[in-house]
Protein backbone atom coordinates (compact mmCIF):
# COMPACT_ATOMS: atom_id res chain seq x y z
CA UNK A 1 0.00 0.00 0.00
CA UNK A 2 1.98 3.16 -1.04
CA UNK A 3 1.37 6.49 0.81
CA UNK A 4 -1.78 8.61 0.25
CA UNK A 5 -1.32 12.12 1.82
CA UNK A 6 -4.87 13.93 2.12
CA UNK A 7 -5.44 17.49 1.46
CA UNK A 8 -8.08 18.70 3.77
CA UNK A 9 -10.94 21.45 3.20
CA UNK A 10 -8.89 24.93 2.33
CA UNK A 11 -5.63 23.21 2.11
CA UNK A 12 -2.98 22.21 -0.34
CA UNK A 13 0.04 20.10 -0.66
CA UNK A 14 3.04 18.48 -2.75
CA UNK A 15 5.00 15.70 -2.97
CA UNK A 16 7.73 14.16 -5.33
CA UNK A 17 6.87 10.97 -7.10
CA UNK A 18 5.96 8.10 -5.87
CA UNK A 19 3.67 10.06 -3.57
CA UNK A 20 0.04 10.58 -4.17
CA UNK A 21 -2.47 13.21 -2.31
CA UNK A 22 -5.92 12.43 -2.00
CA UNK A 23 -8.95 14.86 -1.36
CA UNK A 24 -12.13 13.62 -0.44
CA UNK A 25 -16.03 14.92 -0.87
CA UNK A 26 -15.15 17.72 -3.15
CA UNK A 27 -18.43 19.37 -3.90
CA UNK A 28 -18.88 23.05 -4.54
CA UNK A 29 -14.90 23.43 -3.62
CA UNK A 30 -12.72 22.70 -6.73
CA UNK A 31 -9.39 20.59 -6.83
CA UNK A 32 -6.65 22.56 -8.49
CA UNK A 33 -3.88 19.74 -9.39
CA UNK A 34 -0.68 20.62 -10.77
CA UNK A 35 1.93 18.27 -12.54
CA UNK A 36 5.82 18.66 -13.47
CA UNK A 37 5.85 16.48 -16.54
CA UNK A 38 9.61 16.17 -16.19
CA UNK A 39 10.30 15.93 -12.63
CA UNK A 40 7.42 14.42 -11.60
CA UNK A 41 6.27 16.57 -8.64
CA UNK A 42 2.44 16.59 -7.91
CA UNK A 43 0.60 19.59 -5.77
CA UNK A 44 -3.25 19.64 -5.19
CA UNK A 45 -5.11 22.33 -3.33
CA UNK A 46 -8.66 21.97 -2.60
CA UNK A 47 -10.37 25.53 -2.71
CA UNK A 48 -13.48 26.88 -0.92
CA UNK A 49 -13.88 30.32 -2.69
CA UNK A 50 -12.97 32.20 -5.98
CA UNK A 51 -11.16 35.20 -5.23
CA UNK A 52 -9.19 36.39 -1.90
CA UNK A 53 -10.07 40.03 -3.31
CA UNK A 54 -13.14 39.98 -1.73
CA UNK A 55 -12.62 38.08 1.03
CA UNK A 56 -12.78 40.22 4.71
CA UNK A 57 -9.23 38.18 6.06
CA UNK A 58 -7.10 36.17 4.18
CA UNK A 59 -5.91 34.23 7.13
CA UNK A 60 -5.35 31.39 5.11
CA UNK A 61 -4.23 31.09 1.48
CA UNK A 62 -5.11 27.70 0.39
CA UNK A 63 -8.90 28.62 0.62
CA UNK A 64 -9.43 30.77 -2.40
CA UNK A 65 -8.47 29.70 -6.01
CA UNK A 66 -6.01 32.43 -6.89
CA UNK A 67 -3.24 32.69 -3.88
CA UNK A 68 -3.69 28.73 -3.19
CA UNK A 69 -2.39 28.67 -6.81
CA UNK A 70 0.70 31.11 -6.35
CA UNK A 71 1.43 29.11 -2.84
CA UNK A 72 1.12 25.70 -4.21
CA UNK A 73 3.83 26.78 -6.88
CA UNK A 74 5.86 28.00 -4.94
CA UNK A 75 5.72 24.95 -2.99
CA UNK A 76 6.03 22.51 -5.97
CA UNK A 77 9.19 24.90 -6.77
CA UNK A 78 10.77 24.47 -3.70
CA UNK A 79 10.53 20.74 -4.23
CA UNK A 80 12.16 20.75 -7.34
CA UNK A 81 9.40 21.47 -10.04
CA UNK A 82 9.51 24.24 -13.27
CA UNK A 83 7.12 26.30 -13.94
CA UNK A 84 7.60 25.64 -18.03
CA UNK A 85 6.86 21.82 -17.03
CA UNK A 86 4.03 22.29 -14.76
CA UNK A 87 0.35 21.07 -16.74
CA UNK A 88 -2.94 21.53 -14.26
CA UNK A 89 -5.85 19.71 -14.26
CA UNK A 90 -9.44 20.67 -12.23
CA UNK A 91 -11.91 18.50 -10.61
CA UNK A 92 -15.37 19.66 -8.91
CA UNK A 93 -17.15 22.65 -8.38
CA UNK A 94 -20.76 20.83 -8.83
CA UNK A 95 -23.73 22.71 -7.74
CA UNK A 96 -25.12 20.54 -4.89
CA UNK A 97 -28.33 21.98 -4.24
CA UNK A 98 -30.70 23.54 -6.66
CA UNK A 99 -32.55 27.08 -6.02
CA UNK A 100 -32.69 29.73 -8.03
CA UNK A 101 -33.22 32.35 -5.47
CA UNK A 102 -29.89 31.81 -3.95
CA UNK A 103 -27.87 32.15 -7.17
CA UNK A 104 -24.89 33.91 -4.54
CA UNK A 105 -24.59 30.76 -2.82
CA UNK A 106 -25.31 27.98 -5.45
CA UNK A 107 -23.12 29.41 -8.30
CA UNK A 108 -20.46 29.30 -6.41
CA UNK A 109 -19.03 26.01 -7.96
CA UNK A 110 -18.66 27.94 -11.06
CA UNK A 111 -17.24 30.71 -10.05
CA UNK A 112 -14.43 28.75 -8.26
CA UNK A 113 -13.71 26.76 -11.50
CA UNK A 114 -13.94 30.26 -13.58
CA UNK A 115 -11.21 31.77 -11.31
CA UNK A 116 -8.79 29.22 -11.45
CA UNK A 117 -9.01 28.67 -14.86
CA UNK A 118 -8.37 32.32 -14.95
CA UNK A 119 -5.21 32.49 -12.80
CA UNK A 120 -4.12 29.41 -14.74
CA UNK A 121 -4.06 31.39 -17.75
CA UNK A 122 -2.47 34.19 -16.52
CA UNK A 123 0.09 31.63 -15.53
CA UNK A 124 0.10 30.15 -18.46
CA UNK A 125 -0.06 27.02 -17.15
CA UNK A 126 -2.51 24.73 -19.72
CA UNK A 127 -5.29 23.11 -18.60
CA UNK A 128 -5.03 19.49 -20.10
CA UNK A 129 -8.25 18.02 -18.51
CA UNK A 130 -11.36 18.84 -16.32
CA UNK A 131 -13.95 16.96 -14.66
CA UNK A 132 -16.38 19.95 -13.24
CA UNK A 133 -19.93 20.91 -12.52
CA UNK A 134 -22.98 18.81 -12.48
CA UNK A 135 -24.63 18.44 -8.88
CA UNK A 136 -22.84 15.94 -7.35
CA UNK A 137 -19.59 15.03 -5.07
CA UNK A 138 -15.68 13.71 -6.07
CA UNK A 139 -13.28 12.04 -4.28
CA UNK A 140 -9.91 12.59 -6.09
CA UNK A 141 -6.99 11.11 -6.21
CA UNK A 142 -3.61 12.52 -7.85
CA UNK A 143 -0.53 10.19 -9.22
CA UNK A 144 3.25 11.33 -9.28
CA UNK A 145 3.71 8.55 -11.63
CA UNK A 146 1.91 10.20 -14.65
CA UNK A 147 -0.04 12.91 -13.67
CA UNK A 148 -3.53 11.25 -13.86
CA UNK A 149 -6.33 12.33 -11.99
CA UNK A 150 -8.75 9.75 -10.71
CA UNK A 151 -12.12 10.51 -10.07
CA UNK A 152 -14.88 8.93 -7.74
CA UNK A 153 -17.94 9.59 -7.34
CA UNK A 154 -21.34 8.23 -5.74
CA UNK A 155 -23.98 7.29 -8.38
CA UNK A 156 -21.79 8.92 -11.09
CA UNK A 157 -19.11 6.27 -11.67
CA UNK A 158 -15.80 6.42 -11.33
CA UNK A 159 -13.05 8.22 -14.47
CA UNK A 160 -9.73 8.69 -14.91
CA UNK A 161 -8.68 12.11 -16.03
CA UNK B 1 -20.01 47.46 20.39
CA UNK B 2 -19.68 48.31 17.05
CA UNK B 3 -21.15 46.73 14.08
CA UNK B 4 -18.01 45.24 12.67
CA UNK B 5 -19.29 41.50 13.79
CA UNK B 6 -17.37 39.48 11.27
CA UNK B 7 -17.62 36.00 12.59
CA UNK B 8 -19.20 33.80 15.05
CA UNK B 9 -15.69 33.14 17.09
CA UNK B 10 -17.16 36.48 18.80
CA UNK B 11 -19.55 34.50 20.55
CA UNK B 12 -19.13 33.53 24.33
CA UNK B 13 -21.31 31.42 26.63
CA UNK B 14 -24.27 33.24 26.69
CA UNK B 15 -24.55 33.82 22.98
CA UNK B 16 -24.19 29.74 22.87
CA UNK B 17 -26.90 29.64 25.44
CA UNK B 18 -29.39 31.71 23.26
CA UNK B 19 -28.77 29.84 20.22
CA UNK B 20 -29.47 26.25 22.31
CA UNK B 21 -32.12 27.49 23.30
CA UNK B 22 -33.62 28.43 20.01
CA UNK B 23 -32.64 25.05 18.77
CA UNK B 24 -33.99 23.20 21.86
CA UNK B 25 -37.56 24.79 21.07
CA UNK B 26 -37.34 24.95 17.22
CA UNK B 27 -36.91 21.08 18.15
CA UNK B 28 -39.26 20.65 20.07
CA UNK B 29 -41.72 22.17 17.62
CA UNK B 30 -40.03 19.75 14.99
CA UNK B 31 -40.54 16.78 17.72
CA UNK B 32 -44.14 17.53 17.95
CA UNK B 33 -44.89 17.54 14.81
CA UNK B 34 -43.45 14.69 13.91
CA UNK B 35 -44.93 12.57 17.18
CA UNK B 36 -48.00 13.90 16.13
CA UNK B 37 -47.97 12.81 12.26
CA UNK B 38 -46.61 8.95 12.98
CA UNK B 39 -48.84 9.20 16.33
CA UNK B 40 -45.62 7.59 18.69
CA UNK B 41 -44.00 9.12 21.41
CA UNK B 42 -40.92 10.94 20.66
CA UNK B 43 -38.21 11.60 23.03
CA UNK B 44 -35.34 14.17 22.56
CA UNK B 45 -32.57 14.81 24.04
CA UNK B 46 -31.02 18.70 24.35
CA UNK B 47 -29.21 20.29 21.42
CA UNK B 48 -25.75 20.71 21.07
CA UNK B 49 -24.64 23.56 19.50
CA UNK B 50 -21.13 24.08 18.41
CA UNK B 51 -18.46 26.37 16.59
CA UNK B 52 -16.49 24.12 14.44
CA UNK B 53 -13.31 24.89 12.44
CA UNK B 54 -13.59 23.55 9.16
CA UNK B 55 -11.04 20.87 9.12
CA UNK B 56 -13.68 19.51 12.25
CA UNK B 57 -16.77 19.50 9.72
CA UNK B 58 -16.65 16.52 8.23
CA UNK B 59 -15.23 14.88 10.96
CA UNK B 60 -18.08 15.00 13.23
CA UNK B 61 -20.18 12.54 10.12
CA UNK B 62 -16.70 9.79 9.76
CA UNK B 63 -15.40 10.57 6.62
CA UNK B 64 -15.96 12.81 3.98
CA UNK B 65 -16.33 10.54 1.60
CA UNK B 66 -19.08 8.78 3.57
CA UNK B 67 -22.67 9.16 1.89
CA UNK B 68 -25.45 11.11 4.16
CA UNK B 69 -28.49 12.93 3.36
CA UNK B 70 -29.24 16.84 3.35
CA UNK B 71 -32.06 18.70 3.12
CA UNK B 72 -31.70 22.19 2.24
CA UNK B 73 -34.14 25.57 2.37
CA UNK B 74 -33.56 28.63 1.08
CA UNK B 75 -34.37 31.97 3.91
CA UNK B 76 -36.05 34.68 2.84
CA UNK B 77 -37.13 37.22 4.89
CA UNK B 78 -35.61 39.76 7.32
CA UNK B 79 -32.35 37.79 7.48
CA UNK B 80 -31.48 35.70 3.95
CA UNK B 81 -29.39 32.59 3.98
CA UNK B 82 -30.06 28.90 4.14
CA UNK B 83 -30.51 26.08 6.25
CA UNK B 84 -29.38 22.76 5.88
CA UNK B 85 -30.39 19.02 7.81
CA UNK B 86 -28.10 16.48 7.71
CA UNK B 87 -28.56 12.64 8.49
CA UNK B 88 -25.99 9.93 7.91
CA UNK B 89 -27.15 7.24 6.20
CA UNK B 90 -28.67 4.96 8.95
CA UNK B 91 -30.20 7.46 10.92
CA UNK B 92 -31.94 8.84 7.15
CA UNK B 93 -33.11 4.72 7.06
CA UNK B 94 -34.07 4.47 10.69
CA UNK B 95 -36.19 7.86 10.14
CA UNK B 96 -38.12 6.57 7.01
CA UNK B 97 -38.85 2.83 9.07
CA UNK B 98 -40.70 5.53 11.36
CA UNK B 99 -42.20 7.45 8.97
CA UNK B 100 -43.19 4.37 7.21
CA UNK B 101 -43.81 2.15 10.22
CA UNK B 102 -41.28 -0.30 8.34
CA UNK B 103 -39.22 -2.94 10.87
CA UNK B 104 -35.65 -1.99 10.96
CA UNK B 105 -34.41 -5.19 9.82
CA UNK B 106 -36.39 -5.66 6.84
CA UNK B 107 -34.06 -3.05 5.24
CA UNK B 108 -30.40 -2.86 5.30
CA UNK B 109 -28.46 0.29 5.49
CA UNK B 110 -26.86 0.48 2.57
CA UNK B 111 -30.27 0.15 0.72
CA UNK B 112 -30.96 2.36 -1.65
CA UNK B 113 -33.80 5.11 -0.83
CA UNK B 114 -37.28 4.55 -3.09
CA UNK B 115 -38.48 7.38 -4.65
CA UNK B 116 -41.30 7.60 -1.95
CA UNK B 117 -38.71 7.56 1.06
CA UNK B 118 -36.79 10.56 -0.77
CA UNK B 119 -39.99 12.27 -0.59
CA UNK B 120 -40.21 11.37 3.02
CA UNK B 121 -37.06 12.23 4.09
CA UNK B 122 -37.15 15.80 2.26
CA UNK B 123 -40.40 16.39 3.90
CA UNK B 124 -39.24 15.83 7.22
CA UNK B 125 -36.24 17.69 6.95
CA UNK B 126 -38.67 20.56 5.71
CA UNK B 127 -40.98 20.39 8.95
CA UNK B 128 -37.68 20.23 11.25
CA UNK B 129 -35.98 22.94 9.77
CA UNK B 130 -39.24 25.18 9.55
CA UNK B 131 -39.68 24.47 13.20
CA UNK B 132 -36.09 25.56 13.71
CA UNK B 133 -36.79 28.44 11.54
CA UNK B 134 -39.79 29.52 13.04
CA UNK B 135 -38.15 29.24 16.96
CA UNK B 136 -35.93 31.80 15.71
CA UNK B 137 -38.38 33.91 14.49
CA UNK B 138 -40.50 33.88 17.42
CA UNK B 139 -37.61 34.64 20.04
CA UNK B 140 -36.12 36.81 18.06
CA UNK B 141 -38.74 38.80 16.27
CA UNK B 142 -37.06 38.64 12.86
CA UNK B 143 -39.11 37.21 10.09
CA UNK B 144 -37.94 34.43 8.43
CA UNK B 145 -39.91 32.69 5.37
CA UNK B 146 -38.62 29.08 4.57
CA UNK B 147 -38.45 28.46 0.57
CA UNK B 148 -39.45 25.06 -0.56
CA UNK B 149 -36.45 21.78 -0.09
CA UNK B 150 -34.41 20.51 -2.04
CA UNK B 151 -32.38 16.95 -1.16
CA UNK B 152 -29.27 15.90 -2.20
CA UNK B 153 -28.05 11.98 -1.10
CA UNK B 154 -24.02 12.41 -1.84
CA UNK B 155 -20.87 12.74 -0.11
CA UNK B 156 -20.38 14.44 3.55
CA UNK B 157 -17.72 16.85 2.13
CA UNK B 158 -19.71 17.71 -0.90
CA UNK B 159 -23.06 18.57 1.19
CA UNK B 160 -21.09 20.37 3.95
CA UNK B 161 -19.11 22.13 1.43
CA UNK B 162 -22.12 24.53 0.92
CA UNK B 163 -22.44 25.73 4.73
CA UNK B 164 -18.79 25.51 4.74
CA UNK B 165 -18.44 28.29 1.50
CA UNK B 166 -20.46 30.32 2.90
CA UNK B 167 -19.16 30.70 6.47
CA UNK B 168 -15.45 30.67 4.72
CA UNK B 169 -16.30 34.14 3.36
CA UNK B 170 -16.31 35.32 7.12
CA UNK B 171 -13.86 33.19 8.78
CA UNK B 172 -12.57 29.76 9.74
CA UNK B 173 -15.62 28.45 11.50
CA UNK B 174 -19.43 27.00 11.36
CA UNK B 175 -21.86 27.67 13.21
CA UNK B 176 -23.37 23.76 14.15
CA UNK B 177 -26.51 22.26 15.66
CA UNK B 178 -26.65 18.29 17.21
CA UNK B 179 -30.02 16.98 17.36
CA UNK B 180 -31.13 13.87 18.96
CA UNK B 181 -34.72 11.96 19.24
CA UNK B 182 -35.63 8.65 19.34
CA UNK B 183 -38.78 6.73 18.94
CA UNK B 184 -38.78 3.37 21.38
CA UNK B 185 -35.15 1.53 20.82
CA UNK B 186 -34.38 3.60 17.79
CA UNK B 187 -32.13 7.21 18.10
CA UNK B 188 -31.66 9.63 14.52
CA UNK B 189 -29.37 12.21 15.58
CA UNK B 190 -29.41 15.25 12.53
CA UNK B 191 -27.39 17.62 11.95
CA UNK B 192 -28.52 21.69 11.56
CA UNK B 193 -26.62 24.06 9.93
CA UNK B 194 -27.99 27.71 10.35
CA UNK B 195 -26.06 29.75 7.34
CA UNK B 196 -26.72 33.17 7.00
CA UNK B 197 -25.85 35.53 4.26
CA UNK B 198 -23.19 37.68 5.04
CA UNK B 199 -25.41 40.99 5.28
CA UNK B 200 -27.66 39.17 7.36
CA UNK B 201 -24.91 38.42 10.37
CA UNK B 202 -25.55 41.79 11.58
CA UNK B 203 -29.75 41.43 12.36
CA UNK B 204 -28.90 37.84 13.85
CA UNK B 205 -26.49 39.50 16.04
CA UNK B 206 -27.96 42.27 17.01
CA UNK B 207 -31.34 40.06 17.16
CA UNK B 208 -29.62 37.89 19.98
CA UNK B 209 -28.15 40.87 21.36
CA UNK B 210 -24.25 40.31 20.80
CA UNK B 211 -24.40 43.63 19.00
CA UNK B 212 -26.23 47.07 19.31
Amino acid sequence: MQNILRVGMADLKCVEYPGILTTLGLGSCVGIALFDTQRKVIGLAHIMLPSSSQARSIENPAKFADTAIINLLEDMERNGARLRNIVAKLAGGAQMFAFSKLSSILNVGERNVASAKEKLNELNIPIISEDTGGNYGRTIEFYSNDGSLLIKTIGHGVKKI
Amino acid sequence: MSGNFNSFSNFNDMHLDILKEIGNIGSGNAITALAKMLNKKIDMEVPKVKILKFSEVTEILGCAENPVVGVMLAIEGDMTGCILFLLDLSAARALVNMLMGMDNKAMADNAEFSEIEVSALKETGNILASSYLSALSELTGIKVYPSVPDISIDMAGAILSVPAIEFGKLGETVLYIETEFSEGCTRVVGDFFLVPDIESYGVLMRALGVIW
